[in-house]
Parts: C-alpha cells; structure tokens; sequence
C-alpha cells in the first residue's frame, strides 16, 4: 500500500520578527502530527534557500523592500495556496507605521541628526536590499489565498487553521483564536 | 395588544418610538452595530445595523419600528455587506491593533472578530494623523477615529462643553478640537466626562492606564460582541409590563 503523498510546505518571513515562525512552533508536540501530512521546503526550519513546487507557502511579515517582492513573487509563483500569517503580512503591522513618514527623513534621522548609530551615513552597502519608500502589505503585491491574524496567532490558531485546510473545509477560526493583537 | 414584527422569522415586540434596532435589542435580539450606543440618539452613519425589509435595506438604528415589517438580518448577504464595511474602516484610519491600548475593548476589533473578518483586504490608506498628547490625562489618537461622532454628541449633549467636532467634507472629513490651538490641553474637558466614555475605538484615552488589565484579558477576549450587546441594552425591569 502506498504511502499517502505529504503537502509540500515552505514558510518564509519578509519584515517581520520571526514571532509568526515561534508561534507556529507553539504547536509544539502537535508538529510531529503535522509531519505525518506535510514535509517542508524553502523555511527556517530547513534551511533550504529557494522555493521549489509546493502545495502551501506560509508568510510572515510585510513587504519593506525588494527582496521581500522577490522573494514573495518566488512563492506566489510556486505556492498552489498562499497564506499571509500575522499583523504584519495582513496589514503592514509595526513597520508599516513609518508610512506617512517620508523614508529619506526617516533614514537622516536614524543615522545622521542622532547620535550613536553607525557612522554618519546612510548604509549602502551593494548587498543591502533597498527599501521601499513605503510598507505593504502582501495582498497589495500578489494574490493571497487566505490569511490568519494575530500579532502573532497563537500556536492554536496556526493549528486549527492548518488542519482546516489540509482536511480540505473551509478554514475557520472562531471566537478565541480570531486576533489581532 | 402589543405592536409586533418580525426579525428573521422571529416575532419582535416593540413600543411606539423605538426603532428596529432599538426594539431588537431589548427583546435579546442581536444586530450588528458600531456607532449605536443605547444612551444616545441614533445617527445612522456607520450603516453596520444595516437590514433588508422586503427588497430595501435600512439602518436599522434608525429605521422606526412599525406593524408586520418582515425583516431579514442574521443572513450572509447582509453579513458580507458588514464584513465589507468593518474592512473599509481598517483600510482607511492607522489601525495597528498590536499597539492600540483599546484592543481588546474595541468595538471595531470585536466586530471584526465576529465577522470573521482576516484581512482588510483594500489598499491600506496609511493617513497622516498626528497625535494630541498635549493634555496631561488624556491621549488623543486620530490614527484611529471612524468618525462615529459618539464624543461629539456626547461632549455637547450630555457634558455641555462641545469639546469635539468634525470639520470637512467626505474623503477630508476629520475629528477637530474645539480650541483656538486646536489642542485639548485648551479645552475644559475633563476625565469624568461622558465623552471621555463612549468611544468606540482607541482614539481618547486615559493615560498612564494603557495595559494595566493586560491584553487577552480584557472585555471581547471574554466573550464575543454579539453576546456582549444585549448586556448593554435597555431591558424592562423583570415583571413589568409588557
């Protein structure tokens, strides 16, 4: 009898903390249920650096520069469904409060007018990723299938979530693990 | 005889003034609503309470209550409809509910809760709205007004200071501070006041309280919006006459 074929998963954060990535792996004991139905690709938990062909791409935080859009274009391209985890990939979250602010003052500020940071100037460096002037969100950029709030959802959400969707209903999330805080 | 209609199939008692909104809610009847509030009279903005009589729909806070009306709320259309409004609400203000001091007590929050609502899904407007911090016990974040004008009609009706209004039209239409400086540092407004009570959001608050109760632990983690707004509605006293 063959073996059931297990989703392919990748999960990746853009600008946010990784609290989305520490809240999924509050699911604790319930992860090596988790594994029987899915194996992982491109995430932090493998390590593996490009997303390949994958059944579900989970994302935290928002899009704040422009390898956020590379990469959230890698997984949009490879991911059948898409999922944008957190306050941060929903609506911009905390980096998006600098957004009725203009950047290149942001940027004079923090490493120019004050004191202490850096060396004053502006960091250039090539590798840098460059930042957008504003923070978005990630259905602003591509189509995102479904989105779980929370800052972060706790380790209940993600899981009920999750195993809504794998068993094929509708995901819902109900009074208790709906958050956005 | 008393005057009936009928919510959702259900037979709704009503006395003579009240509207549908109001009649549902002290027979136990939940609607959906945001810039009610059971102690003032209803403004009808918000469009939340919205319910479908025949083939019209009509703010139900202040549609009149009448005889034999036939009408429809608990249905998904008209859910779709809330849902899509509550959206519109978080694309338009800075509603960054992780750092507002309200969450938890935030009717806007809650409803959104209820709705089931996961994502604003509209471009994020992002507005410029400065803060007024300038009194000393009592914060001012703009970021997050909807313009519900529960301050504004409380400040002027109840507490007689008209420390609050709204200036522009439309897209440009905002919350003012009735000072010459703009500021409520300038005004008489007090922390006693009703207006310092009734915002549904987290635009007026009270400093230095922020997360004394902490978040998870406050009023719509206990229990949802929908079960919470008939505790608040107007109700008979047991015994008294229908």
């Amino acid at each position: 009898m063959s073996e059931k074929k297990k989703l392919r998963v990748a999960t990746t954060s853009l600008a946010g903390c990784f609290g989305c990535h520490m809240s999924f792996l509050d699911i604790d004991e319930r992860l090596l249920t988790l594994l029987e139905l899915v194996e992982f690709d491109r995430s932090p938990i493998t390590d593996i650096k490009h997303c390949g062909p994958c059944d579900i791409g989970l994302i935290e935080g928002g899009i704040c520069n422009v390898e956020n859009v590379h990469v959230l274009r890698e997984f949009r391209k490879n991911c059948k469904i898409l999922i944008a985890i957190g306050s941060c990939a929903i609506t911009g979250g905390l980096p998006a409060q600098r957004n009725h602010l203009d950047l290149g003052s942001c940027l004079t500020e923090v490493y120019l007018t004050e004191p202490g940071l850096a060396h004053g100037h502006i960091p250039n460096d090539p590798e840098l990723p460059l930042p957008l002037d504003k923070v978005h969100p990630l259905h602003e950029v591509v189509k995102i299938d479904y989105f779980i709030p929370g800052c972060p959802p706790s380790g209940d959400a993600i899981w009920k979530f999750l195993t809504d969707l794998i068993a094929g209903k509708t995901p819902e999330l109900g009074h208790g693990l709906i958050k956005y805080d | 005889m008393s005057d009936t209609f009928h919510l959702d199939g259900v037979e709704v008692k009503f006395e003579h003034g009240q509207t549908v909104l109001q009649a549902a809610l002290a027979a136990g009847k939940y609607i959906p609503h945001l810039c009610y509030h059971p102690e003032f009279k209803p403004h009808g903005s918000c469009k939340l309470c919205t319910v479908k009589i025949g083939s019209r729909t009509a703010a139900s806070c202040t549609m009149p209550a009448e005889t034999g009306l036939e009408i429809e709320s608990g249905i998904e259309e008209l859910n779709a409809l809330r849902r899509t409004l509550v959206q519109m609400l978080f694309a338009e203000g800075n509603h960054f509910c992780p750092s507002c001091e309200k969450s938890g007590n935030c009717m806007l929050q809650a409803l959104g809760y209820d709705l089931e609502v996961h994502t604003a899904g509209f471009r994020h407007q992002y507005p410029d709205r400065p803060l007024d911090a300038s009194h000393p016990d009592i914060l001012l974040d703009f970021n997050r007004c909807i313009l519900c004008e529960l301050c504004v009609r409380a400040s002027g009706e109840v507490d007689g200071k008209n420390v609050f209004a709204l200036s522009g039209r439309g897209a440009t239409k905002h919350l003012i501070v009735n000072a010459a400086s703009g500021q409520l540092k300038d005004t008489d407004i007090a922390l006693g006041d009703k207006a310092m009570q009734v915002c549904p959001v987290g635009v007026i608050l009270k400093k230095r309280i922020g997360f004394s109760i902490p978040i998870g632990e406050r009023r719509y983690d206990q229990r949802p919006i929908s079960a919470q707004a008939l505790d608040d509605a107007p109700r008979k006293p047991a015994g008294a006459k229908p």
